[in-house]
């Protein structure tokens, strides 16, 4: 399940369940609609609070969504990242490319 | 020793049903003393095998069968995926990492297979399908020396 918000020019998008190729699906189609119809936005925050596993489908939609932002000229940023999530992020050199906010640093916040 | 047993499953090719794949196998492996983040790492592997023969193997067709086995035998968890897709040409450079056929694919998923699991191994033939066996030893969680990562 995928809720949108924003918040000034940046788009906030919560995923809720299991982050595989049905809900990357749902998540490339809702967002990049919604970035097509409202050019202004320029940033794109991805809550993954809701998210308790995540495999190679979930990490193509983030990578694909990061590239489509920089071209904007926007950054990209995932927060409410579980260990087993950021393991993922970690092993495929994506954790490098943006800010990732893990669950405990933001609790201990 | 474990008890063995042996799941076998048949799913149509639809995304919806990588889900169940990994819910079952949660359910066969509660018997077993599997840790929380072991049982992630194993779902992910499973995960990325049904997916590709969804995606690359039926390229999407939702009117594919994947047949999937789950079995644990003398403390050896053996998971086969297999489908009836158009199968591999060349496995090797399949399964080398971030190659992928497909765009917004990053050529992880037999990356993930090999770092999840203790031994990985490819069939395929053109026009009659690919078969996905993947294993990974259960006991002496404690005694074996902690994972390179
Ligand atoms: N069951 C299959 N049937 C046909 N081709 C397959 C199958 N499994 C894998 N392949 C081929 O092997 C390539 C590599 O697979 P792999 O899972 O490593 O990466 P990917 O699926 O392309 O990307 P990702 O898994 O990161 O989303 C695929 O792009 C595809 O060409
Ligand atoms: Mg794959």
């Amino acid at each position: 399940m995928l809720q949108l918000r924003t918040d000034d020019d940046t788009l906030v998008v919560s995923v809720v369940g299991d982050l595989d190729m049905v809900v990357a699906k749902e998540f490339r189609e809702t967002v990049d609609s919604y970035l097509f119809n409202h050019q202004w936005i320029k940033h794109l925050m991805v809550d993954l609070s809701g998210v308790n596993f995540m495999d190679s489908s979930g990490l193509g939609v983030i990578l694909g969504r990061y590239k489509l932002m920089r071209n904007r000229g926007g950054q990209m940023a995932l927060c409410g990242v579980n260990d087993g999530v950021y393991r993922v992020l970690e092993l495929s050199g994506v954790k490098k490319l943006m800010v990732i906010l893990r669950t405990a640093e933001e609790k201990a916040q | 020793m474990y008890k063995d047993n042996v799941v076998k499953l048949e799913l149509k090719s639809i995304g919806e049903n990588v889900a169940i794949a990994r819910m079952t196998l949660g359910s066969f492996l509660m018997m077993y003393d599997v840790s929380l983040s072991e049982l992630d790492e194993i779902k992910i592997a499973l995960s990325e095998a049904v997916s590709n023969s969804i995606i690359h193997g039926y390229g999407n067709h939702e009117d594919g069968v994947v047949r999937i086995i789950f079995a644990v035998q003398n403390d050896e968890l053996t998971i086969c995926v297999e489908d009836d897709g158009v199968g591999i040409s060349n496995i090797e450079q399949a399964m080398e990492p971030a190659f992928s056929t497909k765009m917004e694919h990053m050529g992880l998923g037999f990356v993930f297979m090999q770092t999840f699991m203790d031994k990985l191994m490819v069939e395929s033939e053109i026009g009659v399908g690919t078969r996905v066996t993947m294993q990974k030893a259960l006991l002496n969680q404690e005694a074996s020396e902690p994972q390179a990562m």
